[in-house]
């Protein structure tokens, strides 16, 4: 595996800092620490200094647990480099911890011989024993494997705040930003986007702003100073080469909101979204709320099942329905899906997935809702299924999604997870100008208007909304004859209507891509299939075995239902198919029932990505290393 | 000179469907259909923009009936459908049909929030205290002791009042009225169009199969004059045969009592009068039964207040048309961009 390890710099004066192809970084702190707004300002600066780069925010489900105690403790990965990056990394070259919780958390992660940064001022007798130390870890040679860095930061922020005239508890709270400063100045970092960013944060109070910049400042000069002994290593990291164009980060929850905006807006639809709060789903209810003033209707349901049939009723009359929620709440939903099956009405639905089964583990990922989104609900009632196999990715799924459930009035499925939701990566912004619309005709002429009446190659209903004269119709979740939509309880019609139903993801599979190889040859010994947010390490894993030399493909997902039809003859060209999934083994179940292929599960339900090695050492173990 | 036809006015029959209705022979379902379609003639509705929504029951098959736009939904969750239409088509009247059980037992949180929210809708609650698609068990409005096929000793649960649950839960416009009294149901029906929010009414529906002449206490004619009150906001409550009864309150006691005119004194004067704003006395007529008290009808409560969907256009500044391609292109490069040059 090529990682990349933190090498120790000469101990001279020298100021030539040491490059690196790629660099881990873990903040982790306590819930009040500030650790999530740390690590999101660190991307920000990183993504300007042009590197390539992917986060990961672990963060508890308790929203402000006990402070001090280890399971409120939150962290923030950050992977970024000079060449492509594609997971938040596997280990962490440098360990960030604030408390003494923190580090007996997250300490276990770090790479052998990695960095760790302590707060020396929050380890105390009652913080260490909050944290089920026995002895300091700083004192009793625990960490002798590692390359520890102890600074009091507490006493250091403090010394630099208070004097401005900052209470003992703000000035404490700025430790964060003091410690940012520091790691601004190991990886050569502009503070100026970060001070722009804190007095527009602050606005309201200059005092904490200039408190924070103060302490971004300090710990920065403090690194400085520090190199002189050469106890504070510098390192570069150069830019990568992305593709020309202009590049912005985001999270999965904004690509999937402005997707599902620009979706709408090539529909030529009005969107309205509505939704009940849950976890890891709710970002995208707050990302579309704030976009009212662009014509997006947000509603806040009483519960699940009220947010997808508002949805429905919305389609119903003429905008673009969509509702989210993750695995708990599609559960609710299946009802009202299979209403919107029947109906025939273009629908979204968004699952954020998350780890199961009832409640789980609200903020951690998984990938174990497939089956439940392509056969949760009762009756034969098929639909589409998407998935997004990244954050940037979402955007372009959510627009497929849009341009389906509305060309052929069915509802669409599409599957994100906790991971894709918050983790964030760079991504060139498109030019909407540049992207095909595919503009809705609702139904207006009442001449020859059968609501069942359907286009002959999508199968697709008319959609005749409330308020067209003439076309006043009924429809509803009893079967209905084929062309009226008047109640029918006919055995002919019923079995004509299931199979009609059924068709409609066949002629939707020809009008999606073919399926192709990510890389790799479109043959030969083994192939990596994945959906989802697997796409990260798997592609990192098969790029690295490829240019090794050895025999492995990487495909990748985005269509679930109907799968692209080239898919079963192309998987038939390996002698191997290996699926690694973040659940017990769904779509390798799937793919063994419709294509007879002897596909293997590598199969992982922890709350946590695959690692880059994981999926490696599966690949190995398989072509003989 | 040409001679210019007058354009005909729509009849009932104009809202009438061709399919075959389907309740069974003298349910109150056909009174209270006849009803809305006469109603909907007589203000000149347009069917393009009127939708009527149900849920599951035999009231809920009402949309097939209607020549309008009509969606047929899944059990209890036609107030969520038809707020979905609502705030997509703030023009269109939406109705929604249902029942005791679709309402108030599977249904009943959006009942609630459909009210608390006063979506511009009207709410058609037809109760006959009894599930009867299902075959007559026994339902959330039904009276303790009612014996049915899951209560056959009798149902030992207390009933709830859906006129109290509508103005429990902030309804702004509540109303009750009888499937067979043809005039007044109409009279209600067109208050409840005319009035902004979500509209309630519920309507005495009598199920001839599983539990027939269940209102009779109050319905039937010989008794009706003494245990029915029709409502008339600014009106004196009156009731009783050629209207010698009348409605006070308790002298020192928030409690409503029935008097006779011209007994110990007491005159048309002294009777309680109906102020439809009033949200305390809503609640004491709506608590009134019979043989004690005469059963309340008519409109209980009627105090607009801004409706959702004027709240959500007016007031959060969204607008109806999509956005163009310039304002997502700026949306999508707000914050913080680089440039990668070639």
């Amino acid at each position: 595996m090529r990682t990349s390890t933190l090498p120790t710099p000469e101990a001279s004066l020298s100021d030539a800092r040491q490059p690196l192809e790629s660099v881990v970084v873990r903040f982790a702190g306590d819930s009040g620490d500030g650790i999530q707004l740390t690590g999101n300002r660190f991307a920000a600066v990183t993504a300007l200094a042009g590197n390539d780069l992917t986060t990961f925010p672990d963060f508890p489900a308790e929203i402000r647990a006990p402070v001090g105690t280890t399971y409120g403790v939150s962290a923030f990965q950050i992977n970024f480099g000079a060449r492509a990056v594609k997971t938040s990394g596997d280990a962490p070259d440098v360990l960030v911890a604030l408390n003494p919780a923190a580090l007996k958390v997250e300490l276990g992660r770090l790479k052998p011989g990695g960095i760790v940064i302590v707060d020396s001022g929050a380890f105390n007798e009652r913080s260490l024993r909050k944290a089920g130390y026995a002895a300091d870890p700083l004192n009793d040679g625990s960490l002798a494997s590692y390359r520890l860095i102890a600074i009091d930061i507490s006493k250091m922020t403090l010394e630099t705040v208070k004097p401005l005239g900052v209470s003992q508890h703000d000035a404490l709270r700025c430790k964060n930003i003091w410690t940012l400063g520091l790691v601004y100045w190991m990886f050569g970092r502009d503070r100026k986007p970060t001070a722009d960013w804190l007095k527009k944060r602050f606005a309201d109070s200059p005092l904490i702003a200039s408190g924070n910049i103060a302490a971004l400042d300090a710990g920065h000069a403090f690194g400085e100073t520090a190199e002189l002994s050469g106890d504070i290593p510098g390192y570069s990291v150069a830019p990568a080469s992305l593709d020309p164009g202009l590049y912005r980060t985001i999270t999965g929850g904004e690509a999937l909101a402005w997707g599902l905006v620009a979706g709408a807006h090539l529909a030529g639809l009005k969107l309205f979204f509505a939704s009940y709060p849950i976890t890891p789903a709710s970002p995208l209810l707050h990302a579309l709320t704030s976009l009212r003033r662009l014509g997006v209707s947000t509603f806040q349901a009483e519960d699940e099942i009220a947010a997808v049939c508002a949805a429905i009723g919305a389609s119903y009359a003429g905008a673009m329905g969509v509702t989210s929620s993750s695995g708990p709440g599609l559960a609710l939903k299946g009802e009202a899906l299979g209403l919107a099956v029947a109906a025939e009405l273009p629908l979204v639905v968004v699952n954020t997935q998350r780890a199961g089964p009832s409640t789980g583990l609200p903020t951690k990922t998984e990938q174990s809702d497939l089956m439940q989104a392509l056969f949760g609900r009762h009756g034969e009632s098929p639909l589409a299924v998407l998935a997004a196999s990244g954050s940037s990715d979402c955007f372009e799924t959510a627009i497929e999604a849009v341009r389906i459930a509305t060309r052929y009035m069915i509802p669409v499925i599409v599957l994100s997870d906790g991971y894709i939701a918050n983790a964030a990566q760079p991504w060139r912004v498109p030019d909407i100008t540049a992207l095909s619309p595919f503009p809705v005709e609702f139904r207006t002429d009442p001449k020859g208007f059968a609501p069942y009446a359907r286009d002959a190659a999508t199968l697709a209903r008319p959609w005749a909304i409330p308020g067209t004269p003439g076309l006043e119709h009924r429809i509803g979740g009893l079967e209905k004859d084929q062309l009226t939509g008047a109640i029918s309880y006919d055995p002919a019609n019923h079995q004509q209507m299931s199979d009609t139903r059924a068709e409609k993801l066949d002629r939707i599979a020809l009008d999606i891509p073919l399926q192709t190889v990510e890389t790799g040859r479109g043959e030969g010994r083994l192939a990596v299939v994945g959906w989802g947010s697997t796409h990260g390490p798997i592609s990192r894993a098969v790029v690295s075995l490829v240019e090794r030399g050895y025999d492995v493909a990487h495909i990748h997902l985005r269509h679930l239902s109907p799968l692209p039809p080239n898919l079963g003859e192309l998987l038939r060209r390996y002698e191997t198919v290996l699926v690694p999934e973040m659940n017990k083994g769904q779509l390798v179940q799937l793919l063994r029932a419709q294509y007879l292929v002897p596909a293997e599960g590598l199969n992982k339900i922890s709350g946590q990505p695959f690692k880059i090695a994981e999926i490696e050492a599966a690949i190995l173990a398989r072509l003989g290393s | 000179m040409n001679v210019v036809s007058p354009i005909k006015p729509r009849t009932a029959k104009d809202f009438a469907t061709d399919q075959e209705v389907r309740w069974c022979p003298g349910c109150g379902d056909y009174a209270i259909l006849k009803a809305v379609q006469k109603m909907l003639a007589d203000v000149d509705a347009d069917p393009a923009a009127t939708v009527f929504v149900s849920g599951i029951g035999c009231s809920s098959r009402f949309p097939y009936y209607m020549a309008t736009y009509g969606f047929h939904t899944i059990h209890g969750r036609a107030p969520t459908v038809a707020t979905g239409v609502k705030l997509v088509n703030p023009e269109l009247d939406v109705w929604v049909v249902t029942g005791d059980g679709d309402a108030l037992s599977i249904g009943g949180n959006h009942l609630l929030h459909v009210l608390r929210r006063n979506v511009d809708l009207q709410i058609l609650l037809f109760n006959n205290e009894i599930y009867g698609l299902t075959k007559g068990q026994y339902s959330p409005t039904s009276r303790t002791g009612t014996r049915s096929p899951t209560s056959p000793t009798g149902s030992v649960e207390r009933p709830v009042s859906p006129i109290g649950f509508a103005l429990g839960a902030g309804g702004r416009f509540v109303a009750r009225s009888i499937d067979t009294m043809q005039k007044h149901l109409v009279d209600v029906l067109k208050q409840a169009r005319a009035h902004r929010g979500a509209s309630f009414v519920e309507i005495f529906q009598n199920c001839i199969v599983y539990n027939d002449a269940v209102f009779a206490g109050f319905t039937e004619r010989d008794v009706a004059d003494a245990n029915q009150i029709l409502l008339q906001d600014g009106k004196p409550m009156i009731f009783g045969a050629k209207g010698s009864r009348g409605l006070r309150l308790v002298p020192g006691k928030l409690e409503i009592e029935a008097v006779t005119i011209g007994e110990n004194g007491v005159s048309v004067a002294d009777l309680l009068v109906h102020d439809a704003t009033n949200r305390p006395l809503a609640g004491l007529l709506a608590a009134m039964q019979p043989p004690a008290l005469p059963m309340a009808l008519g409109v209980l409560y009627c105090d607009p207040a801004m409706a959702l969907g004027s709240a959500v256009h007016a007031g959060l500044g969204e607008r109806q048309a999509p956005p163009s391609a310039d304002e997502l292109n700026a949306l999508l490069r707000r914050g913080d961009t680089w440039t990668v040059s070639a």
